[in-house]
Order: C-alpha cells, then structure tokens, then sequence
C-alpha cells in the first residue's frame, strides 16, 4: 500500500472559515493534527466534516484562514498532495480497476504507472477484476477500488470521508487492517465517522464538529468514547 | 511539461471511452441526418434553393446537434464526482477542458465527415472540388463549437434545468460561427475566393479569442 | 441618498429636455418626416444599453478576481437595466421601419446584432435565476458574462459582414451620414440624457439589490 518511505506530516487549519451565501459551514475552525496521527472526525450530518475534509483536501477553498501540512521530516517542500477518500467513487464506471488506476498513475507522475497499479490492486484484493469495467463491482469492491485511487501517488496524508458506509462485516475489518498498516508505515489519517466500530478503534485523536465549529477535541481532554457517541444517545 | 503530458493522458481518457460505447457519436450522427431530412420535408427545396440553403442548413443541424452532444461533457463527471479526483490529480486545470475540447472537436469534425456525402446527395451539392477548404472551415467552425461548448457545459453543470440550460447559453454566443461558416460554405459551391479567405480568418479569430478566455479563466469554472 | 435623489432628478430634467429637443429643435428630415425622430432615442438607447452592458462586464471580471459582493450588485444592475434599453432599440426599430419600409422587420446588421446581444444578457439572466447558492451564482453568472462580453464584437463583425453578401434595407440609413450639424447636437444630448437615465437606473439596482442580500442575510442569522 505505501512502498514509498512517508515523510509523516501532519495538517494544521488556522481560523478556518467557510461561508455559503450567508450560511457558515464552518466557523472559526482551528486545529492541529501531528504527523502520524489517525484521526476522527465525528458529527451530525450537516456539521461541516466534509466541508473541512474537502479543504483539507484542497477541493474547497476556505473563505478565511489557512491550510498548512507542517512535515516533522527534514523536507517540507511545496505541495502536498492528501490522497482523498470522498463519497463517491470517484473512478470512471466506462473504464476497468486497471485502467482507473492507470490513469490516476499517469495523470500524478508516479513512477513505473504499471507496476504500481498492479500493486495496488493486489493490495486492495481486485488484481483478478482488473480487466473488468468498474460499472460491474459491487459496493465493497467500490471503496476498494476508491481507496487504491486515493493511494496510487504514496501520499502521507489520507482523507476519509465516512468510509464505512454500505461496507459489511468483511469489508469493515478489511478497511480497518489497511488503515492499521497504513498508519503504522507513517501515514497520517483523517476520517469523519459515525458511531464506534473497528475503524474508529483505531483512532489516537478524534474531534468533534457541531455547526460548524469544533465542540470537543482528545487533544483537549474530551474522551474518545463520548465523542464518538455523543448523539447516539 | 506536465501539462502536456496530463492534457496527453486524458485525451487518450475521453477518446477511449467514447469509441468504446460509441454512444456519442452515433446519436449525433443521427441526429444531423433526421434534422436535414426534416428541413427538407418543411422546406421542400428546388436544386437551385438546395444550393443556396444547404449550407446554412447544415451548420444549424451541427450547432444543434453540438448542444445535446455537449451537455455529458461535464454532467458525466458528477455522478462518480471524478471531477474532483481529476482536478486533484492534475498540476493545471487548463488540462482537463483541453483534453475535453480536443476530444469533443474530433467527435464534431468525425460526425460532420460522415454526414458530408449524405448531405452532398440530399442537397446537391458539388462537395469534391473544394473539399480541402470545406475540411478547414468544418474544423475551424467546429474548433469555435467546441471550445465555446465544453466552457459552457462546466457551468450548465452546475445550474439547475442544465439540459435545456447548456442550448440556451451556447446558441445565441455561437451566432458569428453560425453566420461565417454557412457564408463561406455557401461561397465555396460557387466558388469566390475572397470570400472564404476573410470567412476563414475570421473563424480563427473567434477560436484564438475564446481558447485564451478559456485558458485564463478556466480554473474557476472547476472551483467548487 | 441624497445623490441618488440629485442623480434622478438630473435624470428625468435631462431626458424631458432631450425629448423636447428631439420634437421641436431639431429640423425635420426631409424624407422621412416625424418618423426619423425616433432615431435620437433609438440609437442613444442602444449605446446607453451597451454602456449598462459594459458595466456588467466590469462587475463580471472584478467579482471572479475579488469575489466581493458589490461587483455581483453591479454586474446584474448593469445587465437588467441594460437589457431593458436594448429593448427599446428593438422596439422602437420596427416603429421607425413599417412607416418608412412598409415592413416590420429587415434582418438590417444592427438591428440583428442587436437581437443577439438581447439574446445573449436574456441567457445571462436566466443563468442566473437557474443556480440558488448566491456565491455560486455570481461566479457562473460573471464566467458567462464575460464570455458574452468578448462574444459582442464578434456578433456585430460576423453579422455586418454576413450582411455586405446579401444586402437589405438599412435601418436609419448609415449612423451618423451626412447628420445636420443640430441634429448633431440633439443627438450626443440625447445619449448624455439616456446615459445619465441609465447610470440612475443602474445605482437605483444595485441598491435593491443590496438591500436584498442583506435583507436575506439578516433572515438567515436570526433563523441559525
């Protein structure tokens, strides 16, 4: 999954703010995740999690304030690109796994393209679906084939936006031993996630965001647990 | 340099993806076709009229077809939002609508090649003696469609009503190539030259204008 | 307030006063008679119209280069007022032409061009009424503003010459051949008084529209 050696970085949004019209999808938002770090992101739906997620990503824009990606390691050269794990697929149904994945190589200058995405594919377990047409896979083959997009360039950030979703027991583990790895060869990991589960198991921060502004923070002394349940009840 | 390698990498992307299902191609094909056979049918030409009118009737059977073949531009890139996943990927946004123009251009001048002989026998029009001219300004106009279309399709995309939207926006603003190329078409059945010389020029014009709109301001249209 | 309150005052003396002037101090012409009045507002409200249009285009490009508010404000100002004078032009052609040509409607360069212009700030209003989130549309709305913009001069080039092969009447025969000197003066008096008329028109707009958002933006916070 990361054959590359990660330079650990880590994301700092400075007074973040973003403006729809007169509406504030978030406000004020200042936090520090440190290189290395999986983090959550729990809230309603509407709270702003994909909204912060896209301008971690770089998608979105804030209206005021700053994105910045402080690298521990020596290097903290221009840009950096998260891999980013969105609702959609984000993949062409018109063209198969290899081609996808083919494209996003060539498109991203990764080295030896082909060697790489037959990698990836092994990884994400759909090297024997890598001629077939994205159209035909099924919901857990989806995010397999979403998540191997987002790595194909070995970034040291990932995004999640609510991976688990439509995922089953089977799909959940497999999601939860690939972050696991992930993180441990140095990747930082910032998912927005509903509730507890495998995956949320693996968080060493988590954050919680209501209209739009961050209302409890680990880093701050909240419990992980009340996080993550805090609607639930 | 990477830009022109990433414009390389998905123009090779929409061609493939287009003759794979061909879908694209075949509706606008037919599309011309039904639409000069109808105007026939309302318009009840003489061969003398056919001459005269042809061309012009030509060019609109194109600008119409352009504008339902233009609207999956960019609409096809919602529904898995590879719009984003593009959009990360590539170092210039300029990349993603000169691959897409490109394409779009080819699949114009592909459909409007294949119509040519219909359109010859209907029409009776002596298309053979000034084909390498009739090429040129077929590219030229469809070059202009393009550019103009696949700027436009970025923003019907993100309106409501787009279907009809993309029409609305892209006719009107498509006039002068309207007019230019059915004048010199029509001059080059009867062959002046001066004609078709300032027609040309003029055609290019409105490419270079719009290709340079499009390449300074083509990064807001992607913004989300 | 005040200046608004001076500014439309001016306005409407300004216009009184150039309709008094085109009635009773400008010599009659000599063939056409009463009809060819028409030409003082007819063609000062086109150059007021594109004057309004001009100032959308401003409003267009500072908003995608600032992203403030206020340039939106100008830019649909601009283009409603300046549709609405376009629409004199279009009205008050035909006036002038069924008296004089004994037809409504000539296909005359301008006057066509002059349509498409219309055309093209009906689509842009209508662009805009066809995306909800106010950010969202301004930026889409001055992106094809300003493709509409550039695609002004190309309309008026291609149709004028479009219409050198194949002639027709002219509407108001060439702008300004042989003008008597007072008819000179009436006129640029004219298009002073419908310039004034129209920037009164434009500031009233903008300040509706203000009014407008932050009225919306109020109703929002206190809803939140």
């Amino acid at each position: 999954m990361a054959p590359f050696k990660l330079s650990p970085t880590g994301l700092r949004f400075e007074s973040i703010d973003k403006r729809y019209g007169g509406l504030y999808a978030l406000r004020r938002v200042t936090l520090e995740i440190s290189p290395g770090e999986c983090a959550v992101l729990a809230g309603r739906n509407g709270s702003g999690k994909t909204t912060l997620l896209r301008i971690a990503g770089q998608l979105v824009r804030p209206s005021t304030g700053k994105l910045s990606f402080p690298a521990s390691g020596a290097d903290s050269s221009g840009n950096v690109r998260p891999g980013y794990v969105g609702h959609s697929t984000m993949v062409y149904d018109e063209l198969t796994a290899e081609e996808n994945l083919l494209l996003f190589a060539k498109l991203q200058k990764v080295e030896s393209p082909i060697a790489r995405a037959e990698d990836l594919l092994r990884e994400v377990g759909l090297y024997e679906r890598r001629a077939s047409l994205v159209r035909t896979f099924s919901r857990g083959m989806r995010q397999r084939i979403a998540i191997a997009r987002a790595l194909i360039h070995g970034p040291s950030v990932l995004l999640l936006d609510e991976p688990a979703t439509g995922l089953d027991g089977l799909g959940i583990s497999w999601l939860a031993n690939s972050l696991r790895e992930l993180n441990r060869a140095g990747c930082t990991i910032v998912m927005s996630l509903h509730g507890e589960s495998e995956i949320s198991a693996l968080a060493t921060r988590a954050v919680r965001l209501e209209a739009g502004t961050v209302t409890a923070d680990t880093a701050t002394g909240a419990s992980l647990h009340d996080i993550l349940t805090f609607g639930a009840a | 340099m990477s830009f022109f390698s990433n414009t390389v990498v998905l123009l090779s992307k929409e061609l493939r993806t287009e003759f794979r299902s061909r879908e694209l191609l075949t509706t606008t094909v037919v599309f011309i076709l039904v639409v000069l056979i109808l105007f026939s049918f309302a318009i009840s030409p003489t061969t003398d009229e056919s001459r005269e009118f042809g061309p012009g009737l030509l060019w609109l059977a194109i600008l119409f077809a352009a504008s339902l073949m233009l609207q999956p531009c960019f609409l096809r890139e919602q529904s898995n939002d590879t719009l984003s996943s593009l959009r990360l990927a590539v170092s210039d946004p300029f990349s993603i609508f000169l691959a897409k123009l490109i394409a779009n251009t080819l699949f114009l001048l592909l459909t409007e090649l294949i119509m040519l002989p219909f359109f010859a026998l209907f029409y009776n029009v002596p298309i053979l003696p000034e084909l390498p001219w009739l090429i040129l300004v077929l590219f030229l106009g469809s070059l202009g469609i393009s550019v103009t279309g696949t700027a436009l399709s970025a923003i019907s995309a993100q309106a409501r009503m787009r279907e009809l939207l993309l029409p609305l926006l892209l006719l009107p603003l498509l006039t002068p190539v309207l007019v230019v190329s059915a004048t010199v078409t029509v001059s080059l059945f009867e062959r002046e030259p001066i004609v078709k010389g300032k027609g040309i020029a003029f055609l290019a014009v409105f490419d270079v204008i719009f290709l340079t709109a499009l390449w300074l301001f083509g990064e807001y249209l992607l913004e989300e | 307030m005040t200046k608004r309150i001076i500014l439309g005052g001016a306005a409407i003396l300004l216009v009184i006063a150039s309709a008094y002037a085109a009635f009773f101090i400008a010599p009659e012409e000599r063939t056409m008679g009463l009809i060819q009045r028409i030409f003082y507002f007819h063609v000062s409200s086109a150059w007021a119209g594109f004057t309004a249009f001009f100032l959308c285009f401003i409003g267009n490009l500072l908003y995608v280069w600032k992203r403030d508010q206020k340039y939106d404000w100008l830019a649909v100002s601009g283009a409603e007022v300046g549709l609405a004078f376009t629409t004199v032009v279009l009205i008050t052609g035909p006036i002038w032409a069924h008296p004089v040509w004994g037809i409504w409607w000539t296909w005359d360069a301008r006057l066509t061009s002059t349509f498409v212009l219309w055309l093209l700030y009906v689509s842009y209003l209508l662009l805009r009424s066809l995306v909800d989130e106010p950010d969202r549309r301004a930026l889409l709305s001055s992106l094809f503003g300003i493709f509409a913009f550039l695609d002004v001069p190309l309309v008026f080039g291609a149709i004028r010459w479009w219409r050198t092969q194949h002639p027709q009447p002219v509407i108001m025969g060439g702008q300004g051949s042989g003008l008597d000197p007072t008819m000179k003066s009436v006129f640029f008096f004219s298009a002073l008084a419908m310039h004034v008329f129209m920037l009164f028109l434009v500031a009233e707009r903008y300040a509706l529209e203000k009014m407008q958002t932050e009225t919306d933006f109020l109703v929002r916070e206190v809803e939140a």
